[in-house]
This record gives C-alpha cells, sequence and structure tokens, in this order.
C-alpha cells in the first residue's frame, strides 16, 4: 500500500524523537541543533528551487483561459479567466492565492448506465482545502507568541479571535479543529476516490501524515500531555533560537520535542517536495501571465543572435576562395603589388 | 535568471518574513519572568510542578463544580481547610495578580478570562 510507508515512516520519526530526546545530554540536539540545520535547509532550499525554475526561460505566453480573450469593443472581455495586462493578471494570480478560485472549478465525473457520463460541480475539495491553508496559516502565525517578545497586539487578537468560544482550559482553538479535519478530508479522499486514488504516490501521503502528526501532538501537548510543560521554558528556548543564544532551563516533557522534531523534518522536507507549491503558486506561468500573444512581441529568450550579413559582406570575406574556383565575383580583386 | 525584477524581491521579502522574529527581538532574548512566591505558605493544594502545568484545568474544575453543580465542599491539606475559590483560597497566599499571575500570563500572552467575572484586586 502507497500509505503504509509514510505511515510507518512518522512513526519512526516520533520515536527517534521520543526515544532520543529522553537520553541526558539530546535536548540539544533536538531542541537547538536540528532546529537550526531545518530552518537553513528551508531557507536555503527554498530560494534555490525558486531561483532554479526562474533560470527556466518562457518563450511565449502560456495562460490557461477560461473566458472570452480581448478582442472587439463589442465583444465582452472576460477580464479575469483571459487577463491582457498587469493589474487584471494581478487580480486573477489574487484570487487564486487567497480563495483558491481554480479549485471552485472542480468537478466530478461519473458514469452511469446507459453508457452515460455525468459531470458535476464538487466544491468539497475547495471547502476542505480553505479551511486547512487557513487554519494552518493561523497556526503558525499564533506560534509568533513564543517567538516573539513582547507579543505584539496582532498576534495576540489572532490567539482571542481564535479561542472566542472559550471551550475548557486552555481555551480550544478553533483553528486545531480545522486543520484537523481538512487534513481528514484531504485524506479521505486520496483513499475514498478510485481516480485520486490511483495517482496517489507515496510523497503525497507522506506529508499529510507528518502534519497531522505536528497537529495532534501539539494539542495533546496543550490539552493532555501536560507533564513538564512548562511555557515559560518553552518560550525561552524559542525566544533564544531565534535570538542566536538558545537555552534549555528546565527538563521539557518529551511530546514538546517530538512536535519540534517532527517540524523540524517538515521545514527540512519542504524545498524537496509538493509542499513547494508555497512558492510554485506565484511562479506558475499558467496563471501569472497575460494573454497578450497577438498584442506585444514575444522574443524567444534562447533565440541565438544572428548579425546581418549581406552579399557584399560575403563575398569581402571569401572573395579570394571564389576567385581561385573560378566562381564568379561582383568586384575583382585588387591588383596585385609585384606586378 | 529570467523576470529577476520581480523574482529576487519577491525572494528577499519571503526571507525577512520568515526571519522577522530575528529582527524583531533584536537579539535580546529578555529576561524569563521572576514569580514573587508568598513568604508564608510553604506549600499549595498540589505539588509546584503539577500546579505549574495544570492549574488552569483545577480553576475551571473548581469553576464548574461550584457556579454550575453547587457542591462548595472545602478541602483540606495538612489539617488547614481551604475553598475551592480562586480569591479566597489562591490569592490568600498568592496576593498579587500582578506579580504572580501577570507576569507569567503576559510573557506566554496567555489571557485567561478569569478577570471578566471577578474583581481584579486593586494594585
Amino acid at each position: 500500500m502507497k500509505y503504509t510507508f509514510p505511515l510507518a515512516a512518522v512513526i519512526a520519526l516520533v520515536l527517534i524523537a521520543w526515544i532520543g530526546s529522553q537520553i541526558p545530554g539530546m535536548q540539544y540536539l533536538f531542541g537547538v541543533a536540528i532546529p537550526y540545520l531545518a530552518m537553513a535547509i528551508f531557507v536555503g532550499g527554498f530560494c534555490y528551487r525558486v531561483a532554479h525554475w526562474g533560470k527556466s526561460p518562457v518563450p511565449f505566453r502560456i495562460p490557461t483561459t477560461c473566458g472570452q480573450g480581448y478582442s472587439l469593443p463589442w465583444i465582452k472581455h472576460d477580464k479575469l479567466e483571459s487577463p491582457v495586462n498587469t493589474s487584471q493578471v494581478v487580480a486573477r494570480m489574487f484570487m487564486e492565492i487567497f480563495l483558491f478560485r481554480s479549485l471552485w472549478r472542480n468537478t466530478k465525473s461519473e458514469v452511469h448506465p446507459g453508457p452515460k457520463v455525468t459531470y458535476e460541480s464538487s466544491k468539497w475539495l475547495w471547502l476542505f482545502g480553505i479551511i486547512f491553508h487557513y487554519s494552518f496559516l493561523v497556526v503558525v502565525l499564533r506560534h509568533m507568541r513564543l517567538f516573539l517578545d513582547p507579543v505584539p497586539g496582532l498576534i495576540q487578537f489572532m490567539e482571542y479571535g481564535d479561542s472566542i468560544l472559550q471551550i475548557g482550559a486552555p481555551t480550544m482553538y478553533l483553528t486545531d479543529a480545522g486543520i484537523v479535519l481538512g487534513l481528514l478530508f484531504l485524506f479521505g479522499r486520496r483513499l475514498v476516490n478510485p481516480q485520486v486514488r490511483y495517482i496517489s504516490l507515496a510523497n503525497d501521503y507522506f506529508p499529510l501524515f507528518l502534519i497531522l502528526g505536528i497537529a495532534v501532538t501539539g494539542i495533546l501537548m496543550r490539552f493532555f500531555i501536560r507533564t513538564d510543560i512548562d511555557i515559560t521554558a518553552i518560550k525561552q528556548l524559542a525566544v533564544g533560537l531565534v535570538t542566536l543564544q538558545p537555552v534549555i532551563t528546565h527538563k521539557i516533557g518529551a511530546i514538546f520535542y517530538i512536535h519540534l522534531f517532527l517540524v523540524s523534518v517538515l521545514l527540512a522536507y519542504f524545498p524537496f517536495s509538493k509542499l513547494m507549491h508555497l512558492g510554485g503558486v506565484f511562479l506558475s506561468p499558467t496563471r501569472n501571465m497575460a494573454n497578450d500573444n497577438r498584442m506585444r512581441r514575444h522574443i524567444n529568450p534562447w533565440n541565438p543572435e544572428i548579425k546581418p550579413h549581406s552579399y557584399a559582406g560575403y563575398e569581402d570575406e571569401f572573395r579570394e576562395f571564389m576567385v581561385d574556383n573560378n566562381i564568379p565575383v561582383e568586384k575583382e580583386l585588387p591588383p596585385k603589388a609585384e606586378d | 535568471m529570467y523576470d529577476s525584477g520581480k523574482i529576487i524581491p519577491g525572494l528577499i521579502i519571503f526571507v525577512l518574513f520568515i526571519t522577522f522574529p530575528i529582527w524583531y527581538n533584536q537579539f535580546d532574548a529578555g529576561a524569563a519572568p521572576k514569580l514573587e512566591m508568598p513568604t508564608e505558605a510553604k506549600q499549595c493544594v498540589l505539588p509546584a510542578a503539577e500546579m505549574r502545568a495544570n492549574h488552569m484545568k483545577l480553576l475551571n474544575q473548581w469553576r464548574d463544580e461550584v457556579l454550575r453543580d453547587g457542591d462548595r465542599k472545602f478541602f483540606e491539606i495538612e489539617g488547614k481547610r481551604y475553598q475551592k475559590s480562586l480569591q479566597n483560597a489562591c490569592m490568600k497566599c498568592h496576593t498579587s495578580k500582578k506579580k504572580f499571575c501577570d507576569s507569567c500570563h503576559t510573557y506566554a500572552s496567555v489571557s485567561p478570562y478569569c478577570w471578566d467575572c471577578h474583581l481584579a484586586p486593586v494594585e
């Protein structure tokens, strides 16, 4: 099964961090060295991948258009589906990046007796995709309370909004439920939908399990396994990491090291995986280009530079050889000096 | 690189955003919160490690028992009777909200809603 190996890998990672962090002295490896290494790989790898993409030449505009292109004045132009200038492209990209607009067009195809094929709109992927991504974003931003001292008002406000239902103590976060719900749907879709199941690979399942592992360990640490979870010790470590003077003042529970190790693995894995769609969405050529092939001249960037070469120039270059081979020339060779 | 005029500024913004905590803290880790411990009382209702991790759950449980179930039973530790109460038990020893509760809560940006109903002591 394509999902057993990724699942086993995530379980192995949990066990490595769990057992490793219990060995005296290894806390600095899991709490300091590995997070620094992971962050370096993440930033370096991310920039490398984006720069690598930037080196690919794009000979002409290849946007996917799904609406009426710019044409004669009385034909209504669909500005978002077939943008012709930068502002229309920006509007299209904004809708894509912030609202996942192209997933709104997701369809489900079915074969009915007859045989008859039907296509119908299926917005579930869009719905759970957007729940997952925004929950993840808020979760990451909320964690800044552990890295920033003093904590900015915006982060406090975000946290207030996220725990507005005031369920339990510590208060439950809405985004905790959102991220787990979203992940379970995204995983379930790969199991239930036969077409998606067929094309799903281990590297589709691994990030799902890994992020689910991170979310679950985070939730366990906050609400259930609170032994040795001293938030001030954790914040001292987190602030220490970003001020380059990390310290581990107290014993911190194993669940914290498991959570941190899984996050480190996610960061290190990120640049080499499908998760690079974080950067890739900005660089997708079928979205970020204007459909102006017929309005502007686009020159193929890998065309060699060919200088004009006239017949007169050609004869100047080869006249001697032409005369030697009795090829007629327009201008004779100059008379030789000794004659 | 093609479109470097857009890609390189984009990457710079990304890296600055990712490393924001470094610029924000300016390499100053700040001081860890120091709690003012009670001078007279020697022990709390639970061991310190357990209180540190689970005091919010205990307070929530007391709130539910007292206010929702009307269960105001006292409990005894080493011959001393305590009430299930924030102000009549906890704050008898930990007298200062600012110097005890707030020091950690502010540091970790935790804003419990105890004081939505309780009157915070004037300090």
